[in-house]
């Protein structure tokens, strides 16, 4: 290899940066590191498997193993667990942020992007991002699938766009809250656990798999009033016809909650872990 | 030296110290993690499109150093200026004026070569058009062309290397850190890591680069500045302090342990290491044939016998050796500790 010593690469005038506003570039940073998060999707297709593997088993062994003896009154076992099938899966999908994020601290590529003039956040929105296009692949399949083992939606055109507002809503949601775990943990290994142990019950303790009224009561309380279970009952009222009560506007406000308060303490995070 | 101190002095009086002759300014840099000190009062000073060595073992403070200096960490004293432009209050225009290259390749494998240079050419705000003709002339300049639509993780060492430079010159920024650029390369690959590393200076780049290597800093730098423990112990060009370890050490390994003080006493001279373990003794030489004549016919006189001869350059340990009396190893120790303690943070 020989370089030439006049060459051009170094000289500052062979080099061209363009001017746009602040909010321009930090939109901009966000795409291209959402970009790079999807390429490693569609380049390591074991993380899309997962994600869509794991909630199809659920569904089938909740559906033929314990379907049977589970009552949901009117309502056929397999419309009653598509709802908390989606939720769950998009709960598990958005945990990747986490480990992504710690992989990412721990590789050192993030020193890269510090170092560079651009929007620090864009590291964290990337990744949100790209969990964003994951589970909406993950969804795809899992409706799919749904409807080969009995699935019979009654939702009308304003009802499916009310299920896809909130489930991005509560992708998001889910999301945000993980990369502030990603940048709590100091391991991957913890990366890869915390989110079972923090999601795995919630999803159980929901209206996911089972109508809530035989639980005992405190954890009936729980089940009845935390945010999964009103996403989840949202989504099933407007998918199967259910009664939605005041799960719709509950479950919205909920997402948009957890997103307020979870994207700014995510980004000082990220910006106060990476200085120490 | 007195660079350093003028330029600190210009720092303390203006709180901006630009000039058209200095691009990096540093000046009473202080740095803890917890009750561990870091840097304890670091002064720099490299002028522009010039090469600066931060030679010292692990822990001494070097990455560190270049962490602060490159934004990604917050001193808690002192001030570093980079063009004129602080660090910490000024850290985005800084980082437009910076290219980073790490001890671990911060290159993204899952993606290809060409599509790390147009990830971190669109961060750095170039346009699109820019970009295309500027990675393609990166790929071919790092001989990475006929790899550059493989993704990252089929690269060997060497190419990520190589690819991890190419990225941090894709704005073509003035002033590039370099962390250990060799550290794990075959010898192939260093040599021509350091082929393009003075190229760059040839094209008017200021360079700041740590190392533990006396070759390397020998090699590639205007300027060496030895650092230990958090301290600067000392610096100057490579003949400076070539003059005070000698150019070449020669090396002499006693048959019987017995005669080993003899040895001692018959060759005693300043910048004398011994190790009594091995029965080596070495010493500063020119490497002249004529000094070791002298040096083997005084043992012959004092009836020492010889067992083993040789001439070295001088390495790390000798530098700490004679600057600090004790080798780097130890000070690797008590800083090995130290090293955890910075990854855990």
């Amino acid at each position: 290899m020989t370089i030439p010593s006049s060459s051009s690469f170094i000289t500052a005038n062979n080099v061209q940066t363009e001017k746009h506003s602040k909010v321009f570039w930090a939109l901009s940073d966000s795409w291209v590191l959402a970009k790079r998060s999807i390429k490693h999707i569609t380049r390591n297709l074991d993380q899309l498997f997962a994600v869509a593997l794991f909630p199809i088993m659920f569904f089938l062994l909740f559906r033929y193993v314990f379907g049977g003896a589970i009552d949901t009154g009117d309502l056929s076992y397999a419309n009653f667990l598509v709802a908390g099938i989606l939720v769950q899966m998009l709960a598990f999908g958005a945990n990747y942020t986490t480990l992504n994020l710690a992989i990412d601290l721990q590789r050192g590529i993030v020193d890269r992007f510090r170092s560079l003039p651009m929007a620090s956040s864009a590291v964290l929105v990337g990744h949100v991002g790209a969990d964003l296009f994951r589970n909406t692949i993950s969804a795809l399949i899992v409706l799919g699938v749904s409807f080969l083992v009995g699935f019979q939606p009654v939702a009308g055109p304003v009802e499916w766009m009310l299920v896809l507002g909130l489930a991005i809503l509560f992708s998001l949601a889910i999301s945000w809250l993980s990369a502030i775990m990603g940048l709590l943990v100091k391991s991957m290994e913890a990366a890869q656990w915390t989110g079972f142990i923090i999601i795995f019950p919630l999803t159980f303790v929901s209206s996911a798999f089972v109508p809530t009224d035989t639980m005992p009561e405190a954890l009936r309380l729980f089940a009845e009033n935390q945010p999964l279970t009103q996403v989840i009952e949202a989504i099933r009222a407007w998918l199967v016809g259910t009664p939605v009560g005041d799960s719709g506007w509950l479950g919205f406000a909920w997402c948009v909650g957890i997103i307020i308060v979870a994207m700014p303490v995510a980004t000082w995070l990220f910006r106060r872990q990476a200085l120490r | 030296m007195n660079n350093t101190t003028q330029s600190a002095t210009e720092i303390e009086e203006t709180g901006r110290y630009v000039s058209a002759d200095n691009a990096i300014a540093v000046k009473g840099l202080r740095k803890s993690f917890k009750k561990l000190t870091v840097l304890n009062g670091i002064d720099l000073c490299v002028k522009r499109g010039t090469v600066l060595a931060l030679l010292g073992p692990n822990g001494a403070g070097k990455t560190t150093t270049i962490r602060i200096l490159s934004t990604l960490l917050l001193p808690d004293g002192g001030q570093a200026l980079i063009r004129g432009f602080d660090v910490v209050r000024e850290a985005n225009k800084v980082r437009s004026l910076i290219g980073l290259t790490g001890q671990y390749a911060a290159v993204d494998e899952y993606l290809t070569g060409e599509e790390n240079l147009h990830m971190i050419g669109r961060l750095y705000r170039l346009s699109h058009q820019n970009i295309k003709q500027r990675t393609q002339e990166l790929l071919e300049l790092f001989d990475l062309m006929e790899a550059s639509a493989r993704t990252v993780k089929t690269y060997s060492g060497g190419m990520r290397r190589r690819l991890d430079l190419a990225v941090s010159l894709i704005a073509a920024p003035p002033i590039i850190f370099l962390d250990e650029p060799t550290t794990g390369l075959d010898p192939p690959s260093r040599l021509i890591m350091w082929d393009i590393i003075e190229q760059l200076v040839a094209a008017g780049t200021t360079i700041l680069l740590t190392t533990q290597d006396m070759d390397e800093a020998d090699r590639l730098a205007d300027k060496i500045v030895v650092i230990d423990g958090g301290r600067i112990i000392a610096e100057g060009t490579s003949d400076e302090l070539k003059q005070r370890v000698g150019s070449e050490r020669l090396e002499i390994t006693i048959a019987e342990a017995s005669s080993f003080e003899t040895a001692k006493r018959v060759i005693d001279g300043e910048g004398l290491h011994l190790d009594s373990k091995t029965r080596t003794l070495s010493l500063a030489t020119k490497g002249g044939v004529h000094q070791l004549k002298q040096v083997l016919s005084r043992l012959d006189e004092a009836g020492v016998e010889v067992e083993n001869v040789s001439f070295r350059r001088p390495t790390l340990d000798d530098v700490f050796l004679t600057l600090t009396g004790h080798t780097t190893t130890t000070t690797e120790q008590s800083n090995g500790q130290r090293q955890k303690k910075v990854v855990e943070v």
